[in-house]
């Protein structure tokens, strides 16, 4: 069989060697005792199951982040990356990454903030592979979706559907 | 004279069988591109595909013939409704139903098993029952249960399988007392393949009198279905898992128990006479179809039924009882491969995990070059909590798959090895 350049390029793309890494070897895996702050994330459609916990200071900071659960490749990496992104940022600041990584991937601004083009995604511009395949969005942005949740304090899980 | 008969010469368009590979050109979706490589459909179990005969009846009924039914004294209501009752004739015959009093419309099977749990169980029920499914069903063939169960105060019981997926049939006996009030259990199982070995369930549980209700969605595609021969109570089916049209579904149910169930919903067409201090309703199977109904999706269902009857039940199971051994054997020769459901018989499924590669990634690795399969809990969690499995990839066969079909998903995942470096 003939692979097609143009496919196996996006494939490649979605599953680049950071994607991978972080989905073999997740970083801060694990619950965190004395978390502050909790949320669930569920995709129901492939059953990506996330738990993400937050150590926040009085001041803001998140001074530790964790997760725990299974999920595909894409949603267990992006959880990873999502921890070490957000590890030492103001909340705030956290949430302008969510923000800005959304609407990178979905083309469009979150919950209508105007799109938050000015911040660097650095390490999260893995994840733009996507973009590319929109049934694997949801995937991408579960863990955020329930970092949001945890920081606003809602208690429900976070569903994608 | 039925009415099917009338319409004959008119509404048969069935194609002749003449070979799977003269059966895919009647198949319009399966002549396409995915991502430059040629569609290799394998989400049969999910919704299957139509054949021209289902696409240009419910084109030609709504270019020529629409009108509401049972209405009308204007030829186009008369069309209609022809053709409508006509498929309700076709239908009867294809399941050997005693008579067409025992063909409900339905939206679906999940709406034929909603309808038997409120309308059937639900007066009877009382603190203590029991209904009794098993740890196979889909979701459509749990969750109507437990509501009516969480509405009477009645207990669900649930029939364990083994590793293999098959319903253990010894420990199902002896779950069955008379505090039983109903068996609800599939025909094939859509996760695992498992085919029940329905008539000596079926037998065992009248030996007790308790009533049999059969989710058939995954049989009625893939073998001959006689609703007479099982003896089951009520039989319910999809239309657009054997190549008919979505929104439209079949509830078989044997007449005096349908006679004795209260309507499910009220509207139009269920009535006789409505009047402020009473309401006659209509006779069967009217009782139970309220409102306007999916005509067009009911016309499609008729010439389905019709293009299987073309081909033969008999043919369509035995070539797909044929390829579907073929698949697990050759999924069972990829290095890595876990196959999930390996009862001793089973149609047209097969659910795997290769090596620690999630479903999901799998799917969309394989979409990538053409082969769509499905990934996920297939609406069957019990299942995948069994298996300890947060889900699998899942191929089912219909009767236009053949062997290149399975080469290709066969060949498919060895892209998916490569890129996750196994």
């Amino acid at each position: 069989m003939s692979a097609q350049p143009q496919s196996q390029e996006d494939l490649r793309d979605l599953y680049r060697e950071l994607i991978l890494d972080h989905a073999r070897s997740p970083r801060h895996f694990g619950k965190l005792e004395g978390a502050t702050h909790s949320a669930e994330g569920i995709n129901p459609l492939c059953g990506d199951k996330l738990k993400i916990y937050f150590s926040i200071d009085p001041d803001g900071r998140i001074s530790d982040a964790t997760f725990e659960g299974s999920g595909c490749a894409i949603s267990v990496a992006s959880a990873s990356l999502l921890t070490d992104q957000v590890i030492g940022l103001k909340s705030a600041d956290a949430l302008e990454f969510f923000s800005a990584l959304v609407s990178r991937l979905t083309g469009k601004p979150e919950d209508g903030k105007k799109p938050a083009s000015k911040v660097d995604l650095g390490k999260l511009k893995a994840l733009e592979g996507v973009k590319e395949f929109p049934s694997r969005v949801k995937c991408a942005t579960l863990a955020w979706h329930a970092m949001n949740s945890a920081i606003q304090n809602e208690s429900e899980p976070v569903s994608t559907e | 004279m039925t009415m099917s008969e009338q319409m004959n010469g008119v509404t048969e368009l069935a194609t002749p069988f003449r070979g799977v590979e003269q059966c895919r050109q009647d198949f319009p979706c399966l002549a396409q591109t995915i991502s430059d490589h040629p569609l290799v459909y394998l989400d049969n179990a999910a919704s299957s595909q139509q054949p021209l005969a289902v696409i240009e009846k419910v084109a030609e009924y709504h270019s020529h013939d629409h009108a509401n039914v049972h209405r009308g004294v204007h030829t186009l209501s008369h069309r209609a409704t022809e053709a409508y009752e006509g498929a309700r004739d076709d239908v009867q015959a294809f399941i050997n139903a005693g008579s067409r009093s025992e063909v409900v419309y339905t939206s679906g099977t999940t709406e034929s098993i909603n309808l038997v749990a409120q309308s059937f169980c639900r007066p009877k029920l009382t603190p203590g029952d029991k209904i009794l499914i098993t740890h196979l069903e889909h979701h459509s063939n749990i969750v109507p249960w437990q509501m009516v169960c969480e509405q009477t105060g009645a207990e669900l019981l649930v029939a364990p399988i083994n590793e293999a997926g098959e319903v253990d049939i010894d420990t199902l006996f002896s779950q069955l007392d008379s505090g039983v009030k109903m068996l609800a259990i599939a025909h094939v199982s859509n996760a695992l393949g498992t085919i029940i070995p329905l008539k000596k369930v079926i037998e065992k549980a009248h030996s007790l009198d308790i009533p049999v209700l059969v989710d058939g969605a995954q049989a009625v595609p893939h073998m001959p279905v006689d609703v007479r021969e099982l003896d089951c109570d009520f039989y319910a089916f999809s239309g657009h898992k054997m190549i008919g049209p979505t929104g439209i579904g079949i509830l078989f149910g044997k007449e005096k128990l349908l006679d004795t169930m209260p309507p499910y919903q009220g509207g139009g067409d269920m009535i006789l006479e409505v009047h402020f201090d009473g309401t006659t309703y209509n006779d069967l199977p009217y009782k139970f179809e309220a409102g306007t109904p999916n005509i067009s999706g009911a016309i499609g269902l008729g010439a389905a039924v019709r293009y299987l009857q073309a081909v033969g039940m008999d043919a369509i199971s035995a070539y797909e009882h044929e390829l579907l051994q073929y698949m697990s054997r050759q999924l069972d020769g990829v290095d890595g491969m876990r196959l999930i459901g390996t009862a001793a018989d089973k149609a047209s499924v097969q659910s795997f995990l290769l090596d620690d590669i999630h479903p999901h990634d799998l799917g969309t690795i394989l979409d990538h070059q053409g082969v769509a399969i499905r990934t996920g809990h297939h609406c069957a969690m019990p299942v995948m909590d069994f298996y300890g499995v947060p889900g699998t990839a899942r191929a089912s066969l219909a009767l236009y798959n053949n062997r290149d079909d399975v080469d290709r998903l066969v060949a498919s995942l060895t892209t998916a090895k490569e890129i996750f470096g196994q």
